[in-house]
This record gives structure tokens, C-alpha cells and sequence, in this order.
């Protein structure tokens, strides 16, 4: 008999025969069982170096830099974008005056989805979720009087990123910035919107053909750009599991880099540059976890599967973003403590780089004042608390090592069944990963619903008066300017090179030649986002999501 | 009114906005519960919400909307609706609304809004409560 197996029988048993444990579930929010006790025991199998290694060192399991905080620490990145360029130029401004060390831009729905603020289409929603982008005059708004060679910048936007990009490019340009200078990351992850966030224009295969084009792109004319952010955020705020969530996200990655590798690029060419994207989300422990395991992970399919030769392919850097879809209405500055605890856990977890929730974003998109309490919660972490002094401080529990591997067993799994689908695209024909992510979800909502899942101050610790927050409104007189500005500014463009450059692009299309060079123009001549998306529709056609619920 | 035959919810996102997860569950929940549910799938116009709620003989329409552009979007299927002569038609919804919002709509006709929080057995007795079929 093991000693744990002794200290189980003789004390354990003998103890809870008299105090018996709470009556709660004892396992994890991906439903993994937790036990009472984890010792070396449970680690009799591991090995140090090869589930472990060292920091900066394959597999990456404790951390892709070997000082990780020790020399530069986490990148607080707030997401920001609301109404006109002019009000998020001004919300950036404000930012790094509070000591923010990157900008993250969130654009309105209309340029997520490939529409100009004057669109019918766009009515209701311009300025109102992000920032109102139609053409490059906007985008020169946006970044007016911010150092692009100084400040790295991320964009969340997808099935438009190929048109963002060619904008940063140009307004780079016009500053006098080398591309090879920039820094920063698109989102641009397709695959993860016809799974999760269902943002999309054109069909799964043309829209990773041109995410594989700014992949191939970046990476001789702007290196040190992440042409992507493979991202499981969505994917779990969609309601996965942190395992489907891995899983998932770690398979997008790996189509992404079989659609390079079949365009004839070299692994280690682009893959350094591929970069991660992560909730953060309530259970502590499992959190943690998930991104040590999907370091490992993706170490391993890099150097084993794809050959790759050089450290930095095998790196999984990622940024993370605590978890909105865990922020309640009810007593909004509970929020507050969940976003220190979830953003606790992604430096725990050696994140490279941290948005923080504001607690009043169930009621709308953040205050400055709630932006900043968030920014500061960031700020106390880094440097009043220690965690950031040693590399995965963590590393060697034996609960969380076994949580690690156990995260790593069940990503594994869903990957061989999506191989066997034969690859991600396929599966996501089939709707397997929209099925897995709807069944997560809807099962969450009734372990929630029945107060199986504790949610303080929604089905416990109810209170039935709270004080009102207050909250930013967002005039309906920025969209009616919005519009008639992007109108007049349309008119006033030479309206036949807009055409031909049109022309061009939709040529590069049809001819499968790489778009960037041909959008770069175009969107020097002030050929807009929506008059580009319109290109994609024609060429490419829409794409039609099977509903699934 | 006579509750001949089952309720029926046509569940809707209008607008461009991709949250699904809350539409989704609330249709699978009023599914469950016993009522006959149509989910119309992502980024409809409020003209096509309206129109499948017609020919579909839908007695309510559920919005779902995360996007804050639920003033514009709920008024208009409010004012579609009348042109349509189906103002019978129970119009609720949810998402990321603000109270003042939420006040707002109430008081043009929508009849009940959910905020992030709300379980879906208070949005099946909504249902149950408040939504008759028509006969």
C-alpha cells in the first residue's frame, strides 16, 4: 500500500466518516475530477525534463522566455475602440498616458463585417461595439499623432484584417515608418469565426487563403508583425470548455500551418510569428494549466509533426483576456475581484500579454474610470505583489502538473477526431466543433441555472436592490456624423482609380496571387473597406453557416 | 384565445453582430420547455425577422443583440411590425442593454428585456406567462 493510499484509509476516511466534505461537485469547470490530495504519486510516470524542461527551452512548458517577467513584464494591452477615429485616437491617447504598453483597437460591427458606416447594413451599429473605420482617411484619424514605430499595436478584426493591415501599412508609410520597424498583431483568425464569433464574408478556403497570404506577406516585408492571433477567446466566451477551448484553438493552428506549408513556405519562415490568444476564465487552477499545457503541446506538433528547426517556431506566445462571459449585470463590482483572480491566473499561467475586463462592461462598453480600475489591477499585480519576481513560480505542483497533462490527454483527443475529419476545415463543414461549443454551453447554463455552478450575486448572495453604475453612452449623433463625413469624403475621391484598383484586386483573386501588394494600393487611393469587401463577395460568394442549436 | 396549438418564438440576431451563445441557449431552453421554436441564424435584417415571424405565424420574437445597437434594432422590428399589421406579435429580447435602454424599450412595446445573468427558466415562464397562441 502506497503512503497515500494509507494516509487515504487511515485518516482521510476515518476523518470524513465524522466531517463529511461539502456536497458540491468536486471537479473542475471542464468537468475534470478533482481529488482531495495530489502527491508525488500522481506525478510517478513524469519526468522533469521532458514534461518540463527550462524556461525559454523546448517544451516551453514553464514559460517561451527564460526570464519571462524577471526581464520585461506582460504587455497590458486594453482593448479599446468605440465611435468616431477621433474618440478612440483620444482613448488610446489616454491609455499610455496611464502607463499602457501597448494599443489594442476594437472596431464597430460594420468593419468587422465589411461594411462602410454609409451602408444600409451598418444602420444602429456604426461607432457603437468599436470604432467606426470606412477608408483610409479614418484609419489616419485613428493613429494621428501615435508613434507606430514606438507603440506596438493589436487589432482584433478578421475577415476585414487583410484591409486593416494594408491601411496600418499605408499610415505607417505616411509617417515615415519602416515597415520592418512595426510591431504588433492581427487577429485574424477565420477559422475560430465560422467556430465561435461568426464574424465571416467569404467560406472557410478562400478566407484562409488569405489569411495565408498575409502570412506569407509579413513575413519578409513586415517581420516583426503576427500576421495572426490564433484565438480560443471566442471559442470559449461562445461557451466551450477550457479543454475544447485548447483543443480547438491548437487545430486552427495547425491548419493554419498546413495552408502555408502547401504554399510552398518554410516552417521556420513563419511560424515564429504565429502568435495565441487566450481566455481566462473563473477556475483558477485549470486556467493555469491550459496554457502551460498549450505551450507543450504546440511545441511538440511544431518540432514533430512540421520539422520545425528553430526555437522560435516551437514558441507559443500568447496574449490573454480575462473572461467577459463571467462578468455578471447583478452587483457589477463583484466583476472587479473576478478579473483580479482571472488575471492572477494568466500571469500564473506566463502570459506574454494581458487585456483586464472592465467590471461595467455587462452594461455597456467601458467607462474611463472602469478601464482604469482595470488597467491598475494589472499594475498592482506587476509590482506590488511578487508573482512577477521568479519564472513559474507554480511549476512542480503536484496538483497543477497533473492538471497539465491531463489538459494536454484531452486536447490531444479532440485533435486526432478533427485529423480524422481531415483537418479543421472539414470538421468545420461537418459542425463538429459549433456542436461540441452549443451541447458546453447550453449544459453550463443549466448547471448555472440550477445553482449547481455558484454565481455570486446571480443565483447565490442575491441582492435584489444594487446601486446603479454609471455607464458610457455613445451619442446617436456620432453615427449620423460618421456617415455624412464618410459620404462626402467618398465623393471627393478619383473615383476611376478607386475602379481600377477594384479591378486589380479582384484579378489578384480570381489569379491566386497574393492580395497584399495590389491592397496596399488600393487603400492608398482611398478605396474603402466596404467597396473592398464587396470585391471579396463578388469573387469569393458568402458564406452561409449551418444553423446548429 | 385559446391555446390550440403550441406557442411559437421566432428567435432572432439582428444586426451584424456574432454572439450566438445566449440566443442559441435560449432557443434550445424554450425548445425543451415545450414550445416551437425558430432560430433564424446570424446577421438578419429586422425586415427579414419580421417577415419569417409573418409567414411563420409566430405568436413572440425573441431579439438577441450584444452589439448596442438595440435602439435602433428593436424599434425598427417594432415598426415593421405595425406596417405589417402584426403588432400582435409579443416582441421581448435580450443582451448588453442598459437599464435607462431598457426602460426605453419597455416603454415603446417591447415586453420584457434579460440582461447578462438571467436564467433561462425565468425566460420560459416569461414565456409561458406572458405569450398566448393565437387561435
Amino acid at each position: 500500500m502506497s503512503e497515500r493510499e494509507r494516509w487515504r484509509r487511515e485518516t482521510y476516511e476515518s476523518f470524513t466518516r465524522g466531517a463529511p466534505e461539502r456536497p458540491v461537485p468536486f471537479e473542475s469547470l471542464s468537468g475534470l475530477p478533482v481529488e482531495p490530495l495530489y502527491t508525488p504519486e500522481n506525478l510517478r510516470e513524469w519526468s522533469h525534463d521532458e514534461k518540463l524542461g527550462y524556461p525559454g527551452e523546448y517544451p516551453f512548458t514553464r514559460g517561451v522566455y527564460p526570464t519571462m517577467y524577471r526581464g520585461r513584464v506582460w504587455t497590458m494591452r486594453m482593448f479599446a475602440g468605440f465611435g468616431r477615429p477621433e474618440d478612440t485616437n483620444a482613448r488610446f491617447k489616454y491609455l499610455l498616458a496611464q502607463g499602457q504598453t501597448g494599443l489594442s483597437t476594437a472596431f464597430d460591427m460594420p468593419a468587422l463585417m465589411g461594411y462602410d458606416a454609409d451602408h444600409p447594413r451598418a444602420r444602429g451599429e456604426v461607432g457603437r461595439e468599436g470604432v467606426s473605420i470606412s477608408t483610409l482617411d479614418d484609419f489616419e484619424r485613428l493613429f494621428d499623432g501615435i508613434p507606430l514605430g514606438d507603440v506596438t499595436t493589436s487589432m482584433t478584426i478578421n475577415c476585414t484584417a487583410s484591409i486593416a493591415l494594408a491601411m496600418y501599412l499605408a499610415v505607417a508609410e505616411k509617417q515615415g515608418v519602416a515597415w520592418s520597424r512595426l510591431g504588433g498583431t492581427m487577429q485574424n483568425d477565420m477559422l475560430k469565426e465560422f467556430i465561435a464569433q461568426k464574424e465571416w464574408i467569404c467560406p472557410p478556403e478562400p478566407a484562409v487563403r488569405i489569411v495565408t497570404d498575409m502570412i506569407e506577406f509579413t513575413s519578409t516585408q513586415v517581420p516583426r508583425f503576427n500576421p495572426v492571433s490564433i484565438s480560443g477567446y471566442h471559442i470559449r466566451e461562445a461557451g466551450s470548455t477550457a479543454v475544447q477551448e485548447l483543443a480547438f484553438t491548437l487545430a486552427d493552428g495547425l491548419a493554419y500551418v498546413e495552408a502555408a506549408l502547401a504554399r510552398g513556405l518554410d516552417v521556420d519562415s513563419f511560424a515564429p510569428r504565429l502568435s495565441f490568444f487566450f481566455d481566462i476564465h473563473n477556475d483558477f487552477f485549470e486556467e493555469i494549466a491550459k496554457l502551460r499545457a498549450a505551450r507543450r503541446v504546440w511545441a511538440r506538433f511544431m518540432k514533430e509533426r512540421y520539422g520545425a528547426k528553430k526555437p522560435e517556431s516551437m514558441r507559443l506566445r500568447t496574449h490573454t483576456q480575462t473572461a467577459g462571459v463571467s462578468a455578471t449585470a447583478q452587483q457589477p463590482l463583484n466583476n472587479i475581484a473576478r478579473v483580479a483572480i482571472q488575471a492572477l491566473a494568466a500571469v500564473l499561467g506566463g502570459a506574454q500579454s494581458l487585456h483586464t475586463n472592465s467590471y461595467d462592461e455587462t452594461w455597456a462598453l467601458p467607462t474611463e474610470e472602469a478601464v482604469t480600475v482595470a488597467l491598475r489591477t494589472q499594475q498592482i499585480l506587476a509590482e506590488e505583489t511578487g508573482v512577477a519576481l521568479t519564472v513559474d513560480p507554480l511549476g512542480g505542483s503536484y496538483f497543477l502538473e497533473t492538471l497539465t497533462d491531463q489538459m494536454e490527454g484531452a486536447t490531444l483527443e479532440y485533435i486526432r477526431k478533427i485529423d480524422a475529419m481531415g483537418g479543421m476545415i472539414r470538421a468545420i463543414d461537418a459542425g463538429y466543433p459549433q456542436k461540441e461549443i452549443a451541447d458546453a454551453a447550453y449544459r453550463y447554463q443549466l448547471m448555472d441555472d440550477r445553482g449547481e455552478k455558484v454565481v455570486v450575486g446571480v443565483n447565490k448572495y442575491v441582492m435584489t436592490e444594487t446601486r446603479p453604475i454609471a455607464y458610457l453612452r455613445i451619442d446617436e449623433a456620432v453615427e449620423l456624423e460618421q456617415i455624412d463625413r464618410v459620404r462626402r469624403f467618398k465623393a471627393s475621391r478619383d473615383i476611376a482609380k478607386v475602379e481600377r484598383r477594384l479591378k486589380q484586386l479582384a484579378d489578384a483573386c480570381r489569379e491566386a496571387r497574393n492580395v497584399m501588394p495590389i491592397l496596399i494600393e488600393a487603400v492608398k487611393d482611398y478605396a474603402s473597406l466596404g467597396e473592398i469587401s464587396d470585391v471579396y463577395r463578388q469573387v469569393f460568394g458568402l458564406y452561409r453557416e449551418p444553423i446548429i442549436f | 384565445m385559446t391555446a390550440d396549438r403550441t406557442v411559437r418564438v421566432v428567435v432572432a440576431k439582428p444586426g451584424l453582430d456574432g454572439h450566438d451563445r445566449g440566443a442559441k441557449i435560449v432557443a434550445r431552453s424554450l425548445r425543451d420547455a415545450g414550445f416551437e421554436v425558430i432560430y433564424t441564424g446570424l446577421h438578419q435584417t429586422p425586415e427579414q425577422i419580421v417577415a419569417t415571424a409573418v409567414q411563420e405565424d409566430a405568436d413572440a420574437i425573441g431579439l438577441s443583440v450584444l452589439s448596442g445597437a438595440h435602439n435602433y434594432l428593436f424599434t425598427r422590428v417594432l415598426e415593421l411590425l405595425r406596417e405589417k399589421d402584426a403588432a400582435d406579435i409579443v416582441v421581448f429580447g435580450g443582451g448588453i442593454i442598459p437599464p435607462e435602454d431598457v426602460t426605453a424599450l419597455k416603454a415603446m412595446g417591447v415586453k420584457e428585456i434579460f440582461t447578462p445573468g438571467a436564467s433561462t427558466q425565468e425566460i420560459v415562464r416569461f414565456v409561458r406567462e406572458h405569450i398566448r397562441a393565437a387561435a
